[in-house]
């Protein structure tokens, strides 16, 4: 079975998570200014990288926390997860 | 070139030289430097689309690229699933004219492809299943597309090992049915589209990774791959889940999420039943191969992946959910479990057509449902490719739906929980 490591759990099973996009997809701070395509751009283009990315991930079952942590999606290995402090920069794709 | 027609005759008069005289079915050119189209991606719908391109649209000098080998991508990891019970008019308008072309392949491309349309049967385990099929069931009729209801008494005369006591962990009170709808084996159906591509003059060039796209002030000029320069003017993708690769590649990104979806094997086995078995509710179905193998597909991995390996924990909730449903097959051996790298779209929707970059044709975000849709989506690709602009099949599947709010939300429609 695939382990995640938990900032504050620990490694606990994969069933324990849910993954939710990539790390650095911020919500724009004024979506009332933007275009039809800048909105649909932020709620669905995607980086979809082969390799190591950063990823949001919640222990779901676990603790209900979220943080970020590199996944690579070719080898699985899921290293280095980091608590959100909601100060996150980072650039819409 | 490949032998002209497969036959008895052909059988036999081959079996005279004892089969050592069998031709190649398709060549493996060095490629030219310049097409008129090129196509990276040697899978079911890549091939379809360049034989279409020679065949329907007369365009002369083709090359599909692949990476690999052809069909060694999602075509060679599917579960051979062909139906078109899809839900909204788009969708189910493109799905069956991809079944229609497949009930004519064999005889089109003159090559078995195995084509059994044994029924498609969608169980219905509560409630909500029923309401769910219900509506599922209305939206085919309404496109013209048959869907049948059927009771446990002509479920289980068809599914004979299938568990339908009332103590089973998620009984079950009937199923949706479409009777056309069935599998094809997968091989075959590439392997066709390669040697009537190749006959019709295509160059098919294996060991061709794509490494660059490359531009100029009117679009896309050519691609830089492993095997060198190669210049064209169109240029199909048609790489599945890579389609976010070579995206960036090209310098723009796609709304498109890479996943594993897993499937497997049993050992063979006497002939048990010869439709294929779904559950949306639990997440498992089946089919039983031409060779007895029982041929298990399952729900995508939770987590974006290129690795063409799911996790355990997916194999396992699977195969909890199938010997629930088919409690003879717990003893069974699994020969085999493997992966593809599925093309996932926010809507569960293809991804046709126009791309920011002019020149560059799309055909992609097939997701977990490409194996049903090779013949449509190869002809519509080549008929973008040729024309310029999109068939009204492929025309509601553009890129730009999403800034349009135009989703066409197959994902809620499966009725499978996501």
């Amino acid at each position: 079975m695939l382990s995640i490591p938990c900032p504050w759990c620990g490694s606990r099973d994969e069933r324990e998570f849910s993954f939710g996009g990539e790390a650095d997809r911020n919500r724009p701070r004024a979506p009332e200014l933007l275009d039809d395509e800048a909105w649909a751009n932020y709620l669905f283009a995607r980086r979809n990288l082969c390799g190591a990315a950063r990823y949001r991930v919640c222990h779901s079952t676990g603790c209900g926390m979220w943080f970020s942590l590199q996944f690579d999606t070719r080898t699985h290995a899921a290293v280095e997860p980091r608590p959100l402090d909601g100060n996150e920069e980072g650039e819409t794709p | 070139m490949a032998e002209n027609r497969y036959s008895i005759w052909s059988l036999l008069r081959n079996a005279w030289s004892f089969h050592e005289n069998w031709q190649a079915a398709w060549r493996s050119p060095a490629p030219a430097s310049e097409y008129d189209a090129v196509i990276v991606g040697g899978g079911g719908h890549g091939l379809a689309a360049a034989y279409y391109l020679a065949k329907e649209f007369a365009i002369r000098r083709i090359a599909v690229l692949e990476r690999g080998w052809i069909g060694g991508g999602n075509s060679g990891r599917n579960t051979q699933v062909v139906r078109s019970n899809y839900y909204y008019p788009e969708s189910a308008r493109l799905y069956e004219d991809s079944l229609r072309r497949y009930e004519t392949m064999g005889r089109d491309l003159g090559f078995n492809v195995m084509l059994r349309q044994s029924g498609h049967v969608r169980l219905i385990h509560d409630a909500h299943d029923l309401e769910a099929a219900r509506n599922a069931a209305n939206a085919a009729l309404l496109s013209g597309i048959a869907a049948e209801f059927i009771g446990n008494d002509e479920l289980q005369r068809m599914v004979p090992c299938l568990n339908l006591s009332p103590t089973c962990r998620f009984p079950v009170q009937g199923a949706l049915v479409q009777r056309r709808g069935g599998i094809a084996r997968h091989d075959a159906v590439v392997w066709a589209y390669a040697r009537a591509a190749d006959m019709a003059g295509v160059d098919i060039i294996q060991q061709c990774e794509v490494t660059g796209i490359l531009r100029d002030g009117n679009g896309v000029c050519g691609v830089e791959t492993t095997q060198g320069t190669i210049r064209a003017r169109r240029v199909g993708i048609s790489v599945a889940g890579n389609s976010g690769v070579l995206a960036g590649l090209a310098g723009f990104h796609l709304p498109i999420e890479s996943s594993a979806l897993q499937a497997m094997v049993t050992e063979p086995l006497k002939p048990l039943f010869d439709s294929v078995v779904s559950s949306g509710r639990i997440h498992v179905y089946v089919s039983q191969s031409d060779r007895g193998e029982l041929v298990i597909g399952a729900g995508t991995d939770m987590h974006p992946s290129y690795a063409q390996r799911g996790d355990f924990a997916v194999t396992r909730e699977t195969i909890r959910a199938l010997t629930e449903l088919f409690p003879i097959f717990s003893r069974l051996r699994l020969m085999r479990q493997w992966s593809g790298t599925v093309d996932i779209t926010p809507d569960r929707s293809p991804l046709l057509g126009a791309c920011p970059l002019p020149g560059v044709v799309l055909n992609c975000g097939w997701g977990t449902g490409g194996f049903k849709a090779i013949p449509t989506a190869g002809f519509l690709l080549a008929h973008h490719l040729a024309v310029g602009s999109p068939h009204e099949l492929a025309a509601p599947f553009n890129l730009s739906r999403f800034s349009e709010g135009r989703l066409i939300d197959e994902s809620a429609a499966a009725g499978v929980a996501h």
